[in-house]
């Protein structure tokens, strides 16, 4: 057996089938070890893919041995590596790093129960960025969906119930009418791989059923991708989850519903219709930036601590979804960059307040007064990912805005005004982590100290873990080299399916 | 003949809905709920899928309410009116999208169409080769476990997470504590059901393992095999108590059948793998190439229904056994 | 609209209805199962729309005969995907009774307007 020939395919299937084994693995801790070690095999396999594809392959894989469009095919080119290795490493380094804020929030005997939907998110994520077929990505996003209600729904607070719910509610409708899209595109086509997809549609694209189906599927990933004005379920399922769940999620899941969108328009609908492309542009543009303002607005006026991060994050969603709308190679080069360098600061800041919320249970900013002087690493994690998520020189965050604004200065005049959105939204940022800042390193702690447990730093393993993902937004803002040339990569791919 | 009787069935599916969305008798909207299923598998037959119907009816008509039912007992039984204002929003709402929806059917092919797009590409590469490369004659089964057996996997663990995660958010994985505290129940001291559902019980469960076995032949297949058996467990249930029928078959030999059904399936493309082919690949189990995808499929939906029985007993047991607890508000 | 239309674009018609009722029960009810209610309608119509693409004029079940010449079969194609995809809506819809009695446990009601009040 040739592995190398079966990463594709090892991606997707290692956490999957090793999710029924989690659940039998009852004593204590040993459930956290097991999905640890599964989440560190899946991101070796993320790494291998990515430095094969770097080389510039594009692995196939044709399941059962049928060829598509008979059979469901994989395929891995540039952006689904560069996708598998933000979800792979997001969920290790989730696991990882919120060992104790785990045993903290779920209780012993419910963990292997909840291992295993950890597992089963991570697979369905995979599955969704690994396939060729669009029908299977449906079958994976529920996979994933589900999965990503219970985790959310283990958190400890009754209001991630309601969070949930209204979360399943809004993230069934966004695949239902997924579905429904690619039932048309299907009725037009008879066929469900998109690479076949792309090569039929010129002749049909102008019919009714397919500009349909472009509507539907845009809208209903835009639910999952948390879009504005369709990101209400996202503010409270991230306040609400437990905290290594906001961690994992936060870093990845709505990035991989804006993949599929980008796939989905770029390979096949903008394919047969250059108004389609238009049509996408004129759609995601104005919402992308009215995301990045109004959701920056209420970050700043946001009281407690997750959910602010949970509104910065859509607002962040917003410049992934501006550098896609301009439909350039710089644009989409920007936007692939900063899916990555945005899960590096959101993983890093959500890190922090795992670590902070061991020794604090209330969350609210407010609350955390004084936190720098018992939680120095801690604070200086949090410190780092701010300023990327601003977008400091000497940060992640900075490559990513850079790219982004080089992109915008190329549209002429209303690049420049867009340019404008995009500073003053990065200065509401500054506003809002000051803020956060602000409380933690100036304010004297509270008198009546009954919200604290104890006074020290976090637990050696989550403190070190944050710490390494602080570093590595500043190793990766040093050395950007990789998630630009994957980045690029990707853009050529799809740019080139753009003519 | 059958046009007509279709488009009552149609009318039907649409009568039952707006009766299921106004009523504010939750008791009454899911045994609605039940009869619109019922409805939609008598429609699906008509449209000639015979499988996809069996599986409506089975899953859809039969656990599904039982399911519903449970949970209802545990919450409450009437709904206390909607939110006024925005009622008409969603109306208008509805009306534009409905008004949209019509319009975007007119370039669709119409119903039946030889010449549809479906039916000239893909779908006759099945028709014309599953006699020859799997030597049966059910091609929906072929499809779903070979050509695209990997979605059927990814099904098998949609069943599993349902199961998790009602297990998860209800704790009921041990069933311990007080919400699981259960008296004995049942339909204990009603002489004819009792009578009846002994009668039923073994009809069922080889009704179930028929449709298992028959299924590269006729209709069925490790899906609609699993929800026929657990539907002769629930019944049991129903009848029996949930504590005898829990001493019957534990939750813990539940949870075992879920995690060995869906591992089995696994397995067999994991297997696959190492004896040379892609994964999922079942030609490669055997030297005879057709016979060793008999087999892998064979396996397969055995897992399949081994997944899927467990997965709905324990969802309905996660429910059934539960008492209904008030809120410390 | 001749006769053949009227049946030949029923099926469509059906569907854009249904879909388009439980969608309008997902927003405008309060009541938590009612929305699961809706959600189960809403999801039942991309079921018909799927399974109305696979008839065929004359045909029958795929499931091939021996013996017999020029039988016309259905297409087996949609029909397993929607296989697929009534096992999703049972998954979610038994996820969602799960969670609707967790509130109602934790919160004494199921409405909308009550939750959003006790919180």
């Amino acid at each position: 057996m040739d592995i190398e020939q079966h990463l594709p395919i090892l991606q997707v299937i290692v956490p999957l089938l090793f999710a029924p084994l989690i659940v039998l693995l009852q004593p204590r801790g040993l459930a956290w070890m097991a999905t640890v070690a599964v989440c560190g095999l899946s991101f070796a396999i993320a790494v291998n893919l990515a430095m094969l594809v770097h080389g510039g392959q594009v692995l196939e894989y044709n399941l059962g041995g049928w060829q598509p469009p008979f059979g469901i095919a994989l395929r891995v080119d540039a952006l689904s590596a560069l996708l598998l290795l933000i979800v792979t490493g997001a969920a290790t380094v989730a696991a990882l790093g919120c060992r104790e804020s785990f045993n903290q929030q779920i209780e012993a005997h419910r963990q292997p129960l909840f291992f295993a939907a950890w597992l089963l998110l991570l697979a369905g994520l995979v599955g969704m960025v690994a396939t060729a077929d669009a029908f299977n990505i449906f079958v994976f996003m529920e996979i994933s969906s589900l999965a990503g209600y219970i985790l959310i729904a283990g958190g400890p607070d009754r209001r991630a119930l309601l969070a949930v719910f209204k979360y399943l509610i809004m993230g069934t409708i966004g695949a239902t009418f997924y579905l429904i899209g690619v039932g048309m595109v299907y009725m037009m086509t008879g066929t469900l791989n998109l690479d076949d997809m792309s090569r039929l549609i010129p002749g049909i694209a102008d019919k009714t059923p397919i500009v349909f189906a472009a509507a539907f599927i845009t809208i209903g990933l835009c639910l999952k991708a948390a879009m504005f004005p369709l990101h209400v379920w996202l503010p409270n399922a991230y306040t609400h989850a437990p905290h290594g769940v906001t961690v994992f999620m936060a870093a990845c899941g709505t990035k991989v519903a804006i993949y599929v969108l980008v796939r989905f328009s770029f390979m096949v609908f903008q394919k047969g219709d250059l108004h389609h492309g238009l049509e996408f542009s004129m759609f995601l543009m104005p919402l992308g930036l009215l995301s990045i303002v109004v959701a920056s607005a209420v970050a700043m006026f946001e009281g407690r601590l997750k959910r602010m991060l949970a509104f910065s994050s859509v607002a962040q969603m917003g410049y992934i979804f501006l550098g896609v709308s301009l439909l350039t190679n710089a644009g989409l080069t920007a936007s692939f960059t900063h899916m990555f360098n945005h899960a590096l600061a959101k993983g890093a800041l959500f890190l922090s307040v795992a670590c902070l919320s061991m020794r604090f249970w209330d969350l609210r900013i407010d609350q955390l007064a004084g936190a720098a002087k018992t939680m120095p690493l801690t604070c200086a994690a949090f410190l780092v990912g701010g300023l990327s998520l601003i977008g400091v020189p000497g940060t992640a965050g900075f490559i990513s805005k850079w790219l982004l604004i080089q992109a915008l200065m190329a549209e002429g005049e209303l690049g420049l005004l867009m340019v404008g959105i995009v500073l003053i939204s990065s200065l509401m940022a500054v506003v809002y982590i000051w803020r956060t800042i602000e409380v933690l390193y100036f304010k004297q702690p509270l008198k009546d100290p009954a919200a604290t447990v104890v006074l020290a730093e976090a637990p050696i393993l989550m403190l070190s873990v944050t710490l390494v993902t602080a570093f590595a937004n500043i190793l990766f803002g040093l050395l950007p080299d990789l998630p630009i040339s994957l980045a690029a990569m990707a853009a050529d791919i799809l740019a080139g399916a753009d003519q | 003949m059958t046009i007509i009787f279709s488009l009552f069935l149609l009318s039907l599916l649409v009568v039952t809905a707006l009766a299921m969305i106004r009523t504010t008798n939750l008791f009454v909207a899911a045994m609605l709920m039940s009869i619109f299923s019922l409805l939609m598998a008598a429609n699906f037959f008509i449209l000639d899928a015979a499988d996809v119907a069996l599986t409506e009816a089975a899953v859809g008509a039969g656990v599904t309410t039982v399911i519903f039912l449970s949970a209802l007992r545990l919450t409450s039984q009437h709904e206390r009116g909607p939110l006024a204002s925005r009622r008409w929003i969603a109306k208008i709402v509805v009306v534009v999208t409905t008004m949209l929806l019509l319009y975007g059917t007119f370039d669709k092919p119409r119903l039946g169409d030889p010449n549809a797009p479906v039916h000239l590409y893909v779908a006759p590469y099945y028709l014309e080769n599953t006699e020859a490369l799997m030597g049966f004659p059910n091609v929906v089964t072929a499809v779903l476990s070979s050509f695209r057996g990997y979605d059927t996997l990814g099904e098998v663990f949609v069943v599993f997470i349902a199961a998790v995660g009602v297990m998860f958010i209800l704790d009921a994985r041990q069933g311990k504590g007080p919400e699981y505290e259960m008296p004995e129940a049942g339909l204990k001291h009603h002489l004819i059901p009792r009578a009846v559902g002994a009668l039923l019980i073994p009809f069922m469960l080889l009704f179930g393992l028929y449709v298992q076995f028959h299924g590269e032949y006729g209709p069925g297949g490790g899906f609609q095999a699993g929800a026929i058996i657990a539907t002769a467990f629930i019944l049991y249930a129903l009848l029996e108590g949930e504590k005898t029928a829990l001493n019957a078959f534990s939750r813990n030999a539940q949870m075992v059948l879920i995690v060995c059904g869906s591992s089995l399936y696994g397995a067999v493309g994991v297997i696959c793998m190492l004896k040379g082919g892609t994964f999922l690949d079942y030609s490669v189990l055997l030297d005879d190439p057709v016979a060793g995808r008999q087999a892998g499929i064979i396996i397969i939906e055995l897992g399949v229904g081994m997944a899927v029985c467990g997965a709905l007993l324990s969802i309905f047991h996660a429910f059934a056994a539960r008492r209904p607890m008030v809120a410390n508000r | 609209m001749s006769v053949a239309d009227l049946t030949g674009y029923f099926n469509h018609v059906v569907f854009a209805i249904l879909l388009m009722l439980g969608f309008y029960a997902v927003i405008a009810k309060g009541n938590l199962i009612k929305k699961l209610v809706g959600l189960s309608i809403f999801q039942s119509a991309v079921f018909l729309m799927y399974i109305s693409m696979n008839k065929v004029d004359g045909g029958t079940a795929p499931i091939l005969q021996k013996n017999v010449v020029d039988q016309i079969y259905s297409n087996p194609l949609p029909q397993v995907l929607i296989l697929t995809a009534i096992v999703v809506g049972v998954a979610t819809l038994s996820l969602g009774l799960a969670i609707v009695v967790r509130i109602h446990e934790r919160y004494g009601s199921i409405e909308e307007r009550e939750l959003l009040d006790a919180d």
